[in-house]
């Protein structure tokens, strides 16, 4: 379970270079996406894969019963998970906006805070 | 003791929601005003309470560590904080004068009070995830400011500092995920036992690493700091304070205390990587400032050549260089922050920001040409500022430990910064203004530039006064750098028991 | 969108979803649920009524600005944060006052700093989907 899941995070991660290594900001976003979701993967294995066993304690009793899967993890994850979500959302509507504005989506164009300097001077 | 601890961060976030219910009215941007103040008492309280007991910590929700989450302060936090609040609360009053009401309601004051309040978490937290929270926050609130009320430019610029920055929370993360596997911790404290016992130690170095490149971004150390000078020239001064002062020193912060308290087992590695970093940062920043001739953009790239004195102090990893860095931190915010204010004052006189098209401040406006002065001598090093004591410590530093080549590059980045300086001066001050008309005061409303000054003033004035009376602050960063590079009593108050 | 049958649709999933939200928001702690899954299926219940009768009326419908909404939210989360230090305990630490019994198996119900706290998540949550969500729609 863990070799496959660490194979996934490389194939996330691959893409996700992939992606970002193109002009286009979208699919910059895109490649951001993909790496934050291997970051989450990342955190959730490193708490060790149990199968079969849920973070949760039985109702009506105290402790967890047997074997238990380690919860921390999952609580990171989910913290990322929506910090994630909070900064991507964030980032698509700049993008957006910034496309409306300026009319452009490929990064070596926009050079509105660094003009080309006048070499004629 | 947890209100001392929690009061700091607590404070901006309450005035953030009570500003952001008046941002449509013009008691708001009092209302912020009174928030800083607040903000300052507590973080003032916290370091009274540090000085008195040394390090404290606190637990949240009762949950003890290493468990829970934990808010800890040592001298190096305390400081932080302070100059937080204080930073803040210049800007505070600076912001009254430069931002227009359009920004005031889209809610500029309460995001301005989140930023606040997590630069402020970030130095006062005890536990890495919730270090990376802090990250968040701090981000997310940098983003909507460096955007707000924007032209193109502010977009663009918005574009690669959101990118960049997010890329290097990535790998904060994944790092944060691979420590937490191979030690089954995240507080700090605990942490420092936990990767001494790991059995493979060439995957801490791997680890250390990772958080050196995702913390390197932040405080935009050599290869990683392009996206710094392509973003700050363009929001508002206000902004751009705070940003040069505090953004990239929470990286430097981070790095202190990572490179400190948890990743020491191979400092014969990661600590050289660090000075050769460092040496190519203040070197890159300085001949990157040279070449530009935008009053703004001068001072991005100065942060950068800055920073690196800052890491170098951390890297050479002795007692007096790691104080030589602490000063350094608290010295350079104060005077970076006050230089991004002199800047905005400019072009309130002079209506612009591009060296070319401005001039013949020092005619019309003395005042203004003094409190240039003082930041940026003291940012070049002259004595008797603080510049040329931080500096002063660094390079003896590197002095004591026989690294010619290290002082030589330090005093050679410091004699180019006055390079950069003298040119702003002469370019700004001291010509005439090109277009052959006075730049007046009277272009911008009275209320404006006192608004201005006052801030100016009181950092420039707390410069000459580290500059004058170094002694308890030199005697502060001892302590502090003492606590950071033995952190027995750091451990000790976090988990409560001898480790 | 033009569909008669998801505007008429509409009107009884929204109610539905939003009942639904509250469900689980009350449920949590104990339960699965909380104040994060609720605000966001309350936010899809507005979502699905912005989809049916545009933008301009939903943000009618919520009487509120989203922002205001999820800056009361962190106000109330913050303020449940602060019930703890009156009590003397650490801040954060849940306060809980049983009704009619002294545990979770005996009492009918519990008055507690916990439900405060995700109420707090909830509204910062709704309030935050649906700015960003709104923004969206009013662009397009």
């Amino acid at each position: 379970m863990e070799a496959l899941t660490a194979i996934v995070i490389g194939v996330l991660t691959a893409g996700a270079v992939y992606l970002m290594l193109a002009r286009n900001f979208m699919r910059f976003l895109f490649g951001l996406i993909l790496l934050s979701n291997a970051a989450n993967l990342t955190i959730f294995a490193s708490g060790r894969m149990t199968k079969g066993a849920p973070a949760l304690v039985p109702y009506g009793e105290e402790t967890p019963v047997g074997v238990v899967g380690n919860a921390l993890p999952q609580a990171l994850v989910l913290t990322a998970i929506v910090i994630g979500f909070g900064l991507l959302a964030f980032t698509l509507a700049l993008a957006f906006e910034a496309y409306r504005r300026m009319d452009r989506i490929d990064t070596d164009e926009m050079r509105f805070a660094e003009p080309k300097e006048d070499t004629n001077k | 003791m947890t209100w001392v601890l929690v009061m700091p961060i607590a404070v901006p976030f309450a005035t953030a929601v009570i500003v952001y219910l008046a941002r449509n009215y013009p008691a708001g941007r009092w209302i912020s005003l009174a928030g800083s103040v607040l903000t300052l008492v507590a973080s003032g309280v916290l370091m009274a309470a540090v000085l008195d007991q040394g390090v404290i910590a606190a637990q949240m929700s009762n949950w003890d560590a290493p468990f829970g989450i934990t808010l800890v302060s040592d001298y190096l936090s305390a400081v932080m904080v302070v100059i937080t609040a204080i930073t803040g609360l210049a800007t505070a009053i600076y912001a009254l004068g430069e931002i227009p009401e359009e920004t005031e309601s889209l809610g500029f004051y309460a995001l301005f009070q989140v930023l606040i309040a997590g630069v402020t978490g970030a130095f006062l937290t005890g536990d890495l995830f919730n270090l990376y929270v802090w990250f968040e926050v701090m981000l997310i609130a940098s983003f909507s400011l460096l955007v707000i009320g924007g032209g193109k430019d502010r977009l663009d610029a918005g574009i690669k500092y959101v990118a960049l920055n997010l890329v290097s929370t990535l790998i904060f993360l994944s790092g944060i995920g691979l420590l937490y596997g191979i030690t089954g911790t995240l507080n700090l404290a605990d942490l420092r036992g936990a990767v001494e016992t790991v059995e493979n130690q060439g995957l801490v170095t791997v680890i250390a690493m990772m958080f050196m490149v995702g913390f390197g971004v932040k405080a935009a150390v050599f290869p990683l700091f392009f996206w710094l000078p392509a973003s700050y020239h363009t929001p508002y001064f206000a902004i751009s304070a705070v940003f040069a002062g505090l953004l990239t020193k929470v990286g430097v912060y981070a790095l202190m205390r990572m490179f400190t308290l948890v990743f020491v087992g191979d400092v014969g590695f990661t600590h050289e990587i660090l000075i050769w970093v460092s040496a190519l940062t203040m070197f890159t920043g300085v001949i990157g400032a040279a070449a530009q001739t935008d009053f703004r953009k001068i001072l991005s790239f100065h942060i950068i050549s800055q920073i690196g004195y800052m890491t170098l102090g951390l890297a050479l990893f002795t007692p007096l260089a790691l104080m030589g860095g602490v000063f350094y931190l608290v010295h350079h915010i104060i005077v970076k922050a006050n230089l991004f204010f002199v800047a905005g004052l400019a072009k309130q006189y002079a209506g612009h920001t591009d060296l070319n098209r401005i001039g013949g401040l020092y005619k019309s406006s003395p005042l203004l040409a003094a409190l240039f002065i003082i930041p940026a001598f003291s940012l070049a090093g002259f004595p008797p500022l603080s510049g040329f004591w931080a500096k002063y410590l660094i390079v003896k530093a590197s002095l004591e430990i026989d690294a010619w080549f290290i002082a030589f590059v330090a005093l050679l980045v410091g004699l180019l910064t006055i390079f950069s300086m003298t040119k702003i001066w002469g370019m700004a001050f001291w010509k005439p203004h090109p277009d052959g008309i006075d730049p007046t005061p009277d272009h911008a409303p009275a209320y404006v530039t006192r608004a201005m000054l006052v801030p100016i003033s009181g950092l420039a004035a707390m410069t000459i006064i580290i500059g004058f009376f170094p002694e308890p602050f030199v005697q502060f960063a001892e302590t502090a750098a003492m606590q950071l590079l033995d952190p027995v009593d750091y451990v000790t108050t976090v988990l409560g028991v001898q480790p | 969108m033009n569909s008669i049958i998801f505007t008429a649709a509409a009107r009884i999933l929204v109610a539905l979803l939003f009942v639904f939200s509250l469900f689980m928001l009350l449920r949590g702690h104990h339960l699965p649920g909380g104040g994060f899954i609720g605000g966001l299926i309350g936010a899809v219940s507005f979502i699905v009524y912005s989809l049916a009768r545009g933008p301009a009326e939903a943000r009618q419908a919520l009487r509120m600005s989203p922002e205001a909404i999820a800056a009361i939210g962190l106000g109330i989360a913050l303020l449940s944060g602060m019930v703890s230090f009156f009590m003397g305990d650490p801040l954060f630490t849940g306060q809980w006052y049983w009704v009619g019994g002294d545990s979770y198996e005996t009492a009918a119900f519990s008055i507690n700093s916990v439900l405060i706290f995700d109420v707090g998540v909830y509204l910062v949550v709704l309030g935050g989907i649906l700015s960003l969500t709104y923004a969206f729609e009013e662009e397009t």
